[in-house]
């Protein structure tokens, strides 16, 4: 009973803080209803059992992806009601795409069963007990081990990538070099004057 | 793990996922002109779709789907870097962020 309600809890809000994701007018508010959005996908996976990769949507969605938005959104000077403009005139098309779209789905869930030899297919079926975490660290540094290291080179490649098109040599800008410093000789920088008696340089 | 509860089944969770997907779709065309919304959008659909696979694999009691999600995470967190690292090129190059100068930038 407990259970029903807080999965309805978390999907109720899940999917008005999705719709308001993309309705707010302001982009600020569209990344905090994201954030809410992911915690309560979160809530939704400990609710399923997936107690890992809800800890994963939280650090990762929520620490890593959602601030970045939040950053960008806020560094970006965006006038909300220039972008905003056009919003009516998008309204009908959206809505019927996606409903179109979702009365597929519908369709598609209605008629659908499972293969029955869909049981005899798992790839790693887990019949053993234990800790979902534990389970999964089982087998991604076995089976998926090559698919774990190609999606940490997909990771490096996107940081160099986000470094390389964000960095930006700064003109007019006085730095420290520290091999010139080194490189000058007291014989082109120190330069000795006879000062005549009384007359100034 | 386990199954999910008999009262919360799979359909509960699929239906959840399901409707995260419209939503990001309708977010997209709502959003023409909003890049940054547009770029939230996908990641609702890949929520949806995490949503989806979590459940498949907690029903069929393969862990496969977790792993799958996994990686569609990553994938994820990638996206939205490079994307954001590219919207922040373009707004420093043209000062606007609006999709139909975006254009623009073909050829």
């Amino acid at each position: 009973m407990i259970e029903t309600l807080v999965f309805y809890m978390f999907a109720l809000f899940c999917v008005a803080s999705g719709v308001l994701v993309v309705t707010s007018r302001n982009p600020v508010h569209s990344v905090l209803f994201l954030i809410l959005a992911f915690f309560n996908a979160a809530g939704l996976f400990v609710l399923a059992g997936a107690e890992f990769l809800a800890m994963l949507l939280v650090i990762v969605y929520v620490g890593a992806v959602a601030v970045l938005f939040l950053f960008v959104v806020m560094m970006l000077d965006i006038t909300v009601t220039e972008l905003k403009r056009g919003f009516q005139a998008y309204l009908p098309i959206g809505a019927a795409v996606g409903l179109v779209f979702l009365a597929e789905i519908a369709f598609v869930g209605m008629t659908w069963t499972t293969a029955p030899s869909a049981q005899s297919n798992l790839q790693s079926a887990t019949n053993a007990e234990g800790q979902n975490t534990v389970l999964l660290g089982q087998i991604i540094y076995t089976d998926y081990f090559y698919m774990f290291q190609a999606s940490g080179l997909v990771l490096l490649v996107a940081m160099i990538g986000a470094i390389v098109l964000t960095h930006r040599k700064r003109t007019g800008v006085k730095k420290q070099v520290i091999a010139k410093q080194l490189a000058r000789s007291a014989k082109e920088s120190v330069e000795l004057k006879k000062v005549e008696t009384g007359r100034g340089i | 793990m386990g199954e999910i509860g008999h009262t919360i089944g799979l359909a509960h969770y699929l239906t959840v996922g399901a409707i995260l997907f419209a939503t990001g779709v309708f977010g997209i065309f709502l959003n023409r002109k909003n890049v940054i919304v547009i770029m939230m959008s996908i990641e609702l659909l890949l929520l949806a779709v995490n949503i989806n696979l979590v459940a498949f694999s907690v029903e069929l009691g393969d862990l496969a789907g977790q792993v799958f999600s996994l990686f569609i995470l990553t994938v994820a967190a990638a996206e939205a870097a490079i994307g954001l690292a590219i919207l922040v090129v373009f707004f420093r190059a043209r000062g606007t962020i609006a999709v139909k100068d975006i254009s623009g930038l073909k050829g």
